[in-house]
């Protein structure tokens, strides 16, 4: 995909900027009633989540107790996998968010939560909350966008390491938390930076984050497996804390995925944000910026109602079970100003994220076309694009450019 | 102790039974489990489970609750704050025990709806047996002295200022199925119904708008009955309001006694003016000692930095402390990322996005204070932050 502003036809190119004003309005009521009505039924419910979530954990680390027996170890493992998912996704993020800061309660606040992951709640809040959620989808600020390893958009610039990007995305699926927690540190840039001039900011925030990870480390891999020692379970419990742990990491990547990287979603040059971005135009950059997820009940639980990406991302302060409530009054307003409503199935989300992830670790345009007749000489370019240098692939983009504008004036023509 | 201290000795043993239990739980604690099936326990938050609710009046209810393991008891006289969710959201006041010590080690506040009040109209109407609440230990000097002998007293109570006065009564004097007893208050032996060797003198002077209204009333004229104490009771609507120049004629050996009094300022103002003038001992009590009401605008302290800002109503906190030099945690700036929240003691504030109106009235909030996202907020009046 390729920035808005630079596409054929920019999908906001309809709204008069009052419209982009009244869709503002039009939100913030959204929001308002939500607030309005929050009350003890929403209370009890992330309360309800928290215990259910606790005591399944509890249990499931009970049965792993005598996991040398198959059917514990598969119980156990089921049982604690959905265990940390939710407490990843329905429970950590969303607590994290301050969704649940209006009931004043200590325990269960924006400020005091720690999660079951890799990454420290600090480290996540500034990366996600502040700079994702402020700056969704712009190219060049919002490092979600590939995360820094990885290119999902046209205007990232290519590099032949990018045609490995397909099994980095796959290794950073399967071991997703460290991969959040070296980007919370923006650990690339800083290890960039030589030792000795590296921020204070940064060493605190590395040291924290090391703390965290041995003790994550400790509790799944030594602690409950020495408590199983006993039915000499030790090497089931550590297999099934892993295996629980990959679940994880490979389930909320997926779901990660769907929120901004299905092909369709959109994205912003830095350059066409105006430097006092008024809460309208806001409001349309996180509604073209994310894509849904349909799905039952249980889905959107375990997704943490990130399945509601686009609710999610309007609001990302409201509790997240009302998010289903709301989403029928997003999605029409969607369609009264005409706008795209990227909703579709998580097979269809993960698959259509996939595609773009293989089809951007390859130059722009070479996979569309590329067919079984040309296949040599296209690969013969790769080879001269990946061997020739900045210089080659500058020429090779300038080229794709022209094409483009050519093929766009024809169709005005 | 350096035996104490020895590897293997019970101390260390526990310490580090504790980090391992700590090891397997993190990033929580062992307790956020144990509450999930022990929240009453010992070593746990103190909290509360409501055991039964008694309306007293049309607006007033008794609320019975059955307090943590690690209750440590109280004075007669003494209030507690305690902590109960209301449509969702923690709000925390403070109510005066109603009763001494019980033999089921249970513990009760006597709550009176007044109108627009949040928790109290909750309490009264909504409560029910089983809520979990949250506790704060008992607290408040207005209590009685140790050494009761020969001293004479006078309780001046009114509307729900009843309520610590009532939990010393009944400490002094139980009501049983025979009736009140009464104590000598010396050396603990109680004397069933014999109240000529009762060597307390105490004198209620109680004042409530109306009979109907006043909670406790009749148990109020039980001890009078049984001669536990005197009791002068005046209703407005059939008295007219009283004047503190009345005590005199209602309880003519009134400088003999020390007097405890407990209702709403205006009438302890006055009572504080007319026993300072007399020379006569006075204690008192009196909740919701501040009022905070939303204004436009107001001055910001950050007490921790020691700056105080001015602002018109329309400036953000946030933007209004980093002008003044002060440096915030801050985020978003546009109300999303909570990374600017910060406890606010006292005060009001207003969204600007919504113009809701966010209040942390002290003694009404978790300890910390409210949590407010500065970059969005503007006082509406007076506030304090905790930065």
């Amino acid at each position: 995909m390729t920035t808005i502003t630079r596409k054929d036809v920019n999908p906001t190119a309809h709204l008069t900027p009052e419209d982009i004003e009244q869709i503002g309005v039009e939100l913030d009521a959204i929001r308002q009633d939500v607030i309005d009505s929050r009350g003890a039924s929403d209370a009890a419910y992330i309360r309800k989540v928290v215990d259910v979530q606790r005591k399944l954990e509890l249990g499931s680390r009970a049965v792993l107790l005598a996991s040398i027996f198959p059917p514990a170890w598969i119980v156990g493992t089921v049982g604690l996998s959905v265990a940390k998912i939710l407490e990843n996704m329905e429970i950590g993020h969303n607590v994290m968010h301050g969704q649940w800061d209006w009931m004043r309660d200590p325990k269960i606040h924006s400020t005091t939560w720690e999660w079951d992951n890799a990454s420290t709640a600090e480290g996540w809040k500034h990366s996600h909350n502040q700079v994702h959620h402020t700056y969704t989808n712009i190219v060049g600020k919002d490092n979600d966008l590939g995360y820094g390893i990885m290119r999902v958009d046209e205007d990232q610039r290519w590099s032949p390491f990018l045609l490995g990007q397909p099994l980095w995305n796959f290794v950073n699926a399967c071991f997703f938390e460290y991969g959040i927690a070296a980007y919370d540190l923006e650990l690339g840039k800083n290890l960039r930076i030589p030792r000795e001039k590296r921020s204070e900011a940064f060493r605190r925030s590395a040291k924290n984050t090391l703390r965290k990870i041995r003790k994550q480390a400790t509790k799944d891999y030594v602690v409950h497996p020495a408590l199983s020692i006993p039915t000499g379970s030790f090497l089931p419990t550590l297999a099934a804390n892993f295996t629980a742990n990959l679940a994880r990491n490979l389930w909320t990547h997926s779901v990660i995925m769907c929120g901004h990287f299905p092909e369709g979603v959109e994205t912003f040059e830095k350059k066409s944000i105006p430097a006092n971005e008024t809460r309208g135009e806001w409001y349309v950059r996180q509604m073209l910026g994310s894509a849904n997820i349909s799905g039952s009940k249980a889905m959107h639980l375990m997704t943490g109602q990130l399945s509601f990406q686009i609710e999610h991302h309007l609001f990302p302060d409201l509790p997240s079970n009302r998010y289903a409530e709301v989403a029928p009054k997003v999605q029409a307003l969607f369609e009264k100003y005409d706008l795209n409503y990227h909703s579709a199935s998580l097979p269809r989300q993960v698959g259509s994220a996939w595609h773009k992830i293989v089809r951007l670790s390859l130059p722009n345009g070479w996979l569309a076309e590329t067919n079984v007749k040309n296949a040599p000489k296209q690969v013969a370019l790769l080879y001269k694009l990946s061997t020739g240098g900045p210089k080659v692939r500058r020429a090779y983009d300038a080229m794709q450019r022209r094409a483009e504008n050519q093929k766009r004036e024809t169709v005005a023509a | 102790m350096a035996l104490l201290e020895a590897p293997g000795s019970p101390r260390r043993l526990r310490d580090r039974l504790v980090r391992a239990v700590e090891a397997a739980t993190t990033p929580l604690l062992p307790a956020d489990y144990l509450d999930l099936f022990a929240p009453l326990r010992s070593g746990a938050d103190l909290r509360g489970r409501i055991v039964s609710v008694h309306p007293e009046t049309a607006d007033a209810a008794t609320i019975v609750i059955r307090p943590g393991a690690d209750w440590a008891g109280h004075v007669p006289g003494q209030y507690i704050r305690i902590g109960i969710d209301v449509d969702g959201v923690r709000q925390w006041r403070a109510y005066s025990l109603t009763h001494g010590p019980r033999a089921d080690g249970h513990i009760s506040i006597t709550v009176k709806a007044v109108p627009q009040g949040k928790v109290s109209n909750h309490l009264v109407h909504e409560a029910v047996p089983g809520t979990l609440v949250h506790l704060e230990q008992a607290a408040g000097e207005f209590v009685l002295p140790d050494d009761l002998a020969a001293r004479k007293f006078l309780f001046v109570t009114a509307g729900s200022g009843v309520t610590p006065v009532i939990g010393m009564l009944r400490n002094l004097f139980p009501v049983t199925d025979e009736g009140v007893l009464v104590s000598d208050g010396l050396d603990g032996h109680s004397l069933a119904a014999r109240p000529t060797e009762n060597p307390l003198d105490i004198t209620v002077v109680h004042v409530a708008p109306t009979r109907p209204d006043s909670i406790f009333i009749d148990n109020l004229h039980e001890l009078h009955e049984a001669g536990a104490i005197t009791l002068v009771d005046r209703y407005d609507d059939v008295h007219g309001v009283l004047g503190v120049d009345q005590l005199e004629e209602l309880v003519p050996d009134l400088a003999e006694r020390t007097t405890y009094a407990c209702g709403p300022a205006g009438l302890l103002d006055a009572l504080g003016q007319h026993h300072e003038e007399r020379g006569l001992e006075l204690f008192t009590e009196q909740f919701r000692p501040v009022v905070i009401s939303a204004g436009e605008g107001g001055t910001v302290t950050l007490e921790k930095s020691g700056v105080s800002v001015e602002l018109d109503g329309t400036t953000t906190i946030l933007d209004a402390a980093e002008e003044a030099g002060v440096l915030m945690p801050s985020g978003c700036r546009m109300g999303i990322c909570m990374g600017c929240v910060l406890p606010m003691r006292e005060g009001a504030v207003r969204d600007l996005r919504n113009g809701e109106i966010t209040t942390a009235t002290p003694g009404e909030t978790n300890t910390g204070g409210v949590s407010i996202q500065t970059c969005i907020s503007t006082p509406a009046g007076p506030c304090h932050i905790d930065h």
